[in-house]
């Protein structure tokens, strides 16, 4: 967020906050222990509102649910700024010293009105602005999102809608408010952390900045590596299909699974020239490559840190000997490095982090004592005395603003790739489960009492309309193909919606009917919006 | 909240039931059918969780119509009020009035505590055992009723749309069997109070209780006239004044209470009347609600006024239809004529002694079981939901009417000098003519008993039972115990509720001991080792010393009676752990168990 | 609650003031607002617990850590009563040391408490604790061992109904509200709304419950499973602190390993993401590397 990409409270604000807006998120099933927090608010009297089209049961503890239709949710943003503009509740002086863009998003907000709004969300216009009002009054408020935030054409945006309203009501950078991002899997703030996004080097920092790259180049014995951005993942199925990208180093991931349109993606990897596969399963995608390298399993087989969705940096550990075979992953990379005639030696997990503490500022704090001392810290920390950060951008409240302003970006609302037809006439969503994990490769390997296998799940009227009954195998088609998959009844869903999870890919391949339609700044593919049709078989 | 519901659809009778109490839902979200804006926006959080409170009313609805709870229904009571199933589980099962397995919708309540035990209680259950089995099913035996002064007592309840809770006192064989095999019950009337000089009771008699206009003839609400002129200030300073204890049974100041709640910051302010009098052998509070209940709700308005209450709710035990039905009735007149501006709640309890202490019935009102929280806090800082609340007793209030009319002065002539106005004691078991006595604070426990007609012809004193179940016994050499607060304690005994138990020489005290014990463990709420445990071993260990021949006791179960009693008193979180010895103690010293001094 | 204050001075740092008291004739200052089990413990007075526990609401139910505040008509629980400047306080007098013995003697005479913590039977001889005296034929909660499902094993038969597990299923952490106290007195229980098995209840198999337990009555199967084979062994076991490989909350576990296996995932209480909290994955989704190894 304006910088370095990063949730900008502490777990700890949502005790003590007035008012949280979950968008897009099921935390009560898909972040457990944050939604703790959450519900410790909710008893302190925090209020809490759930913006999503399935009522789920984090929408079950909110106050106010509101059911948009799916990938409205800048029709809904807008709408609520307009309301709050008009109701003279924008926070003008921090607008005017902290803010930049102000009269083009108001200009760009303005054709959002309660009716226009009403109509691309399906929310009542009333809920919507006494949403918008409450949030605008709230002494303290913070705006929590997840994938359905993100799994979007057009994520970058939607995530711009939301810091909009943080910027036009001054709900950043104060205790208690605040934007969070609440990361999917245990390291994705690590691995953004620690530069593994096409443009940035560890701690964010810029890689097209010469002096910034002079100063990785000199710590690094004056190697030479790229000065212009890389791909992100898309791109880079893009770049294969072009054929410009013609080897594969896949380290912890899988691709033949988890990406949207899988029939596509398969058979990418499957025509590379070159594929190396590094992971703790011989996964599917694995099973695709020309070399596969068995690594420890990261958060119990071996040493290093990673960072949570409040930016706290944490240790893990090795508490099990890895299997005979499998080397833990900085090994493998040192080796690896050595095949192609550059020594990295034979660091530590403590030596690599050492050595990027000295070349991230926000990280130099840091050490493994004093992670260990404190249960982690949150960056940035920059000095050994420097406790961490609970929040950021406490800049924005100086005066005059410490760096640079927070830009107000005009972002439009632009629905679903995936249109609804006759044809197809029915909205699948995904998401996950609580007792599950994205493809299942970890968490079917555990006998969890609440587990059901995988289904389309749909309204009763739905069934009832397409005359299937319940737990009655079906097809369901999208316009890219269609699997076969049992119906299950949930009364929480309106008719039109459905929904699946993408945890069971051997029963069901759910990512053979998501579309990769994907946004272009961050990558990611528009998982939650597809357009399907049910037939009987 | 989350709430997850695998029990199946309730009834059509069930969720009329809750629906009574609630109104028809409004949306899908709430148990009802889907509603087209259902679709996009639910409201739900704080709004639907702050029902709680309506809990123990929703239940009692579905008690009364169905005569059980079943899962269908609880779920569907949960779903509307956002309660966790297992949660309002815990609740349904601690009040033993509701039942969680289908029983026929007549049940008929026979009381075996230890007044109507004096009455023969033990020989009804016996034939109502030999003719329709054991109790638990159509008939169920109870603790005291509180229909002491016409034992031996019953309750009546027929669950159905027009559901139907009669006192039966007294009850004979033929009318209990009568009564189980679909008959009819005869009227029960409340007996002639003795003509003698009355204060506090001085309207009972003279007053239709269902009329307003009849109590206002007979000097109702003056007092609330003259507490306006008064000022809350004036009010409480003549309480104070006044020197009126509690009479309740913990003999609490009423006038620093009342002057604590008023001046607590923290708004707002609730007031509660306990009226869930449960201590066997004592009748006072329901002859005060069924025969002047104008009285009370009169009172009620003034300790608001005086204290700042916007709220007030009186929690009158269930096995007191009457009572119920005679102050509801009572404060909807006084709405009706302008004489009350805030709200009167009646809460209903449903058969749990432990209610009767404040913080347990605080826990019962707002939905929970009526487990007692520890204190401090007190309830004058943080009481019900959290809020400063005054708790006052029914006959402690009704005492303040006098108080403002005739000034503090007048009311403490009469009484000891630490033991302020009348006492309304309880008189039951072997004694001439059972019933309420009204007599100055201070007056002997003999010349009380003489009062009532002494004993039967023939018979002799074989001890009292001062205070109930958590009093304690007193004997023929302590019947010039002046009945104050000090004079009891001065022999170690209490007041307490004001029960007078007479037992002469045809009592069995064994039995009468075992009953206490058994009433203690079947009361005590469970949350504290000391009481939960303790309640059980001290009747183990006391059905072991009784069994034994006269002195034949071993020393070592006295001793342990000796140790658990102690660390009953030491360490239980309330009152009811913390007494629930006393009796068998002193009992035992009684029955030369335990020497006096041993 | 130590953690909690350190992270209040991170957080808002409001001055706190301090009380004087006295224990057991020692004076000593105290942060206003901690109770009186928190003095004690800053003395190192050994106090005995049952009931509490650092993350969770005092309930002050279990009363073995009664105390004797001057004033004070009856023992008070050190667990919950705050301290009040001035308040003397008896921490083994006679009375205390009686109250004590009995608890743990009424516990003792009617649970199986073979499974608590060394430190429990540490108490009972220190208090002369001797359940046997209640004689042979008393009332027990003994009955038979629930297991319904693959992940918990519960049995009631060593349930001293300290609450812990309904305040950490409940208002505490999860939340869930599966469990509660049913029935009354000594019929008092641990339940799922109307006894149904656990898959049936609104259980989401968290396991906090069991995290919270102090005598075994809950317990993670695969636990009760070696136990039974008599496998279970703690001397042999490592406790390693790590990050759950789920999402990206960051929940810390403690990885008891024995045997180069996981048996037992747990979570430090003085975490500030978890306070000793899991949900089901971190919880039991630890199989997957062990898996690994047998192939």
């Amino acid at each position: 967020m304006f910088g370095a990409g990063g949730g900008t409270s502490s777990y700890r604000e949502a005790e003590e906050t007035n008012l949280v807006i979950l968008w897009g998120s099921n935390a009560r099933e898909t972040h457990p222990i944050f939604f703790h927090h959450l519900l410790r608010g909710i008893r302190n009297g925090a209020r809490l509102v759930a913006v999503d089209p399935r009522r789920t049961s984090s929408g079950e503890w909110a106050d106010v649910w509101l059911g948009i239709d799916v990938g409205s949710d800048i029709a809904l943003a807008n709408a609520m700024a307009r309301v709050i503009i008009h109701a003279g509740l924008a926070n003008d002086e921090f607008i005017a010293r902290a803010t930049t863009g102000y009269e083009e998003f108001a200009a760009c907000v303005e054709a959002y009105t309660l009716e226009v709004a009403e109509r691309e969300t399906g929310v009542p216009a009333a809920a919507i602005r006494d949403v918008a009002l409450e949030y605008a009054r709230a002494e303290r408020a913070m705006i929590c999102w997840t994938l359905g935030i993100t799994e979007h054409h057009n994520a970058t945006d939607n995530v711009l809608a939301l810091i909009n309203l943080a910027l036009l009501t001054g709900k950043v950078g104060r205790y208690g408010c605040g934007l969070n991002p609440l990361r999917g899997q245990n390291n994705v703030q690590g691995g953004g952390d620690m530069g593994a996004i096409p443009a940035r080097l560890p701690g964010f920092q810029d890689l097209q900045d010469p002096a910034i790259h002079e100063k990785f180049s000199r710590a690094w014995g004056g190697a030479e590596f790229p000065h212009t951005k890389g791909y992100h993942l898309t791109e880079m199925f893009e770049a294969m299909e072009h054929g410009e990208l013609k080897a594969l180093y896949i380290v912890g991931e899988n691709p033949a699974r988890s990406e949207a349109d899988q029939t596509r993606a398969v058979g990418l990897l499957s025509g590379l020239e070159h594929l190396v596969v590094q992971d703790i399963f011989l996964t599917q995608t694995a099973e695709l490559a020309h070399v596969v390298l068995p690594a420890a399993a990261g958060w119990a087989e071996s040493e290093g840190t990673v960072t949570n969705s409040e930016r706290r940096v944490q240790r893990v550990r090795r508490a099990l000997e890895p299997p005979a075979g499998a080397r833990d992953d900085v090994d493998i990379i040192c080796d690896l490095a050595r095949r192609l005639g550059c020594d990295f030696g034979n660091p530590t997990a403590e030596q690599v982090w050492d050595e990027c503490r000295r070349l991230s500022p926000m990280h130099t704090g840091m050490s493994y004592g004093r992670l260990d001392e404190l249960g982690g810290i949150q960056w940035p920390c920059p000095d050994e005395s420097h406790p961490g950060t609970p929040f950021l951008h406490a800049r924005l409240w100086e005066d005059p603003v410490g760096g640079p302003r927070a830009p107000l970006f005009a972002v439009e609302h632009d629905p679903p790739v995936d249109r609804l037809t006759e044809e197809f006439p029915i909205r699948l969503t995904t998401g996950r489960r609580l007792d599950s994990f994205n493809t299942g490769v970890q968490t079917n390997e555990y006998t969890s009492p609440l587990r059901s296998k995988e289904a389309l799940l749909i309204s009763p009227a739905d069934g009832e309309r397409l005359g299937v009954a319940d737990g009655e195998s079906v097809r369901a088609s999208s316009r890219r193909g269609s699997v076969q998959v049992p119906i299950r009844f949930d009364s929480t869903l309106r008719p039109g919606l459905a929904f699946m999870t993408l945890h069971f890919p051997d029963q069901v391949a759910t990512n053979v009917l998501t579309i990769d339609a994907t946004d272009p700044k961050s990558g990611t593919a528009e998982f939650k919006a597809s357009a399907i049709r049910i037939d009987k078989v | 909240m989350d709430i997850r519901t695998t029990g199946g659809p309730p009834t059509a009778e069930e969720m009329a039931a809750v629906d009574g109490v609630l109104g028809d839902p409004t949306s899908l979200w709430e148990g009802g059918a889907r509603h087209p804006a259902d679709d996009h926006v639910a409201f739900g959080g704080h709004a639907t969780r702050s029902q709680r409170p309506l809990l123990l009313p929703v239940l009692h609805a579905i008690q009364d119509r169905v005569g059980w709870v079943s899962r269908g229904a609880l779920e569907y009571a949960c779903r509307r009020l956002s309660i966790p199933p297992a949660e309002a589980y815990g609740v349904v099962t601690f009040y033993a009035r509701f039942a969680t397995d289908e029983r026929p919708a007549m049940a008929l309540h026979v009381c075996d505590d230890l007044a109507c035990k004096c009455a023969g209680a033990d020989e009804l259950c016996s034939e109502l055992e030999h003719a329709f089995g054991p109790a638990g099913n159509s008939w169920r035996r109870s603790p005291c009723l509180g229909l002491c002064d016409r034992a031996p007592a019953a309750l009546v309840e027929r669950a159905g749309a027009s559901h139907q809770e009669v006192q039966v006192a007294p009850v004979t064989v033929e009318v209990a069997v009568e009564v189980l095999r679909g008959g009819r019950w005869p009227e029960s009337v409340n007996r002639p109070l003795p003509d003698r000089p009355r204060k506090l009771l001085r309207r009972i008699g003279a007053i239709d209780p269902e009329s307003i206009d009849s109590y206002r003839e007979h000097g109702g609400y003056v007092a609330l006239r003259r507490a306006i002129e008064l000022g809350p200030e004036g009010v409480i300073r003549e309480v104070t004044e006044a020197r009126l204890l509690g009479r309740g049974g913990a003999a609490f100041p009423t006038g620093r209470k009342w002057d604590s709640v008023a001046k607590a910051p923290v708004r707002p302010h609730y007031i509660v009347c306990n009226a869930d009098e449960s201590e066997p052998g004592t009748f006072k509070d329901r002859e005060l609600m069924e025969r002047d209940p104008f009285a009370v709700v009169e009172a009620m308005t003034i300790a608001a006024f005086a204290t700042g209450c916007e709220q007030g709710y009186l929690y009158v035990r269930g096995e007191y239809p009457l009572a119920r039905r005679r102050i509801e009735n009572a404060i909807n007149q006084a709405h009706a004529h302008g004489f009350l501006n805030f709200e009167i709640e009646v809460r209903r309890g449903a058969g749990a002694y432990i209610c009767g202490e404040e913080t347990a019935l605080f826990n019962s009102i707002e939905g929970k079981r009526g487990e007692p929280r520890n204190k401090p806090p007190f309830p004058v800082q943080v009481g019900l939901f959290g809020k400063p609340t005054l708790v006052n007793n029914v006959e402690t209030l009704v005492n303040v009417l006098d108080i403002v009319v005739d000034g503090a002065v007048a009311f403490a002539a009469t009484g000891t000098q630490d033991s302020t106005g009348t006492r309304l004691f309880c008189l039951s078991g072997n004694v001439h003519e059972p019933g309420l006595y009204e007599v100055p604070m201070g007056t002997t426990l003999r010349a009380l008993i003489e009062l009532a007609g002494g004993l039967r012809d023939g018979r002799t004193l074989q001890a009292v039972l001062l205070g109930g179940a958590a009093g304690s016994f007193v004997t023929e050499q302590q019947l010039d115990v002046p009945l104050s607060f000090e004079g009891t304690r001065a022999i170690g005994a209490t007041l307490g509720s004001g029960a007078v138990i007479v037992l002469d020489d045809t009592a069995d005290m064994k039995q009468i001991l075992l009953r206490i014990a058994r009433f203690f463990r079947d009361e005590s709420c469970g949350q504290c080792v000391p009481c939960r445990v303790g309640t059980v071993r001290q009747e183990e260990v006391l059905h072991r010393v009784l069994s034994a021949r006269n002195g034949d006791a071993h020393s070592s179960d006295i001793n342990l009676l000796t140790d658990i009693a102690q660390a009953m008193r030491d360490a239980s979180i309330c009152g009811l752990g913390q007494t629930a010895a006393n009796a068998i103690s002193s009992g035992l010293i009684q029955l030369n168990v335990v020497a006096r001094d041993g | 609650m130590w953690w909690r204050v350190m992270a209040e001075a991170v957080f808002v740092g409001l001055p706190k003031r301090f009380v004087k008291v006295s224990i057991d004739g020692q004076e000593l200052d105290v942060l206003e607002g901690l109770t009186i089990l928190d003095a004690c413990r800053q003395l190192d007075i050994d106090t005995p617990t049952l009931c509490q526990l650092e993350t969770l609401t005092p309930v002050n139910v279990c009363r073995v850590c009664v105390v004797e505040v001057e004033g004070s008509r009856v023992l008070v629980p050190a667990c919950s009563r705050k301290v009040e400047a001035g308040m003397k306080i008896r921490t083994d007098s006679e009375r205390v040391r009686h109250s004590r013995r009995l608890v743990l003697e009424l516990l003792a005479s009617s649970v199986d408490m073979s499974l608590c913590s060394a430190q429990v039977g540490g108490w009972m001889s220190r208090y002369g604790a001797t359940p046997q005296r209640f004689g042979d034929s008393v009332a027990t909660v003994a009955q038979p061992v629930k297991i319904d499902n693959d992940l918990y094993v519960r049995d009631y038969s060593r349930c001293i109904l300290c609450y812990k597990c309904v305040e950490a299923c409940g208002v505490d952490a999860q939340n869930t509200f599966a469990i509660g106290v049913a029935g009354r007195g000594f019929d008092s229980h641990i339940s799922t709304e109307f006894t149904v098995p656990l898959p049936e209840s609104a259980c989401v198999y968290c396991g906090n419950c069991i995290g919270v337990c102090p005598t075994g009555a809950l317990m993670f199967k695969s636990e009760h499973d070696m136990r039974q084979a008599g496998t279970w062994d703690e001397s042999r076991q490592t406790v390693t602190e790590t990050v759950c490989p789920y999402c990206g909350v960051g929940c810390m576990l403690e990885l008891h390993v024995q045997d180069n296996s996981i048996v037992k995932v747990t979570s430090p209480l003085n975490n500030s993401v978890t306070a000793g909290h899991l949900c089901v994955k971190g919880r039991f989704g630890f199989q997957f590397v062990q898996r690994r190894k047998q192939e």
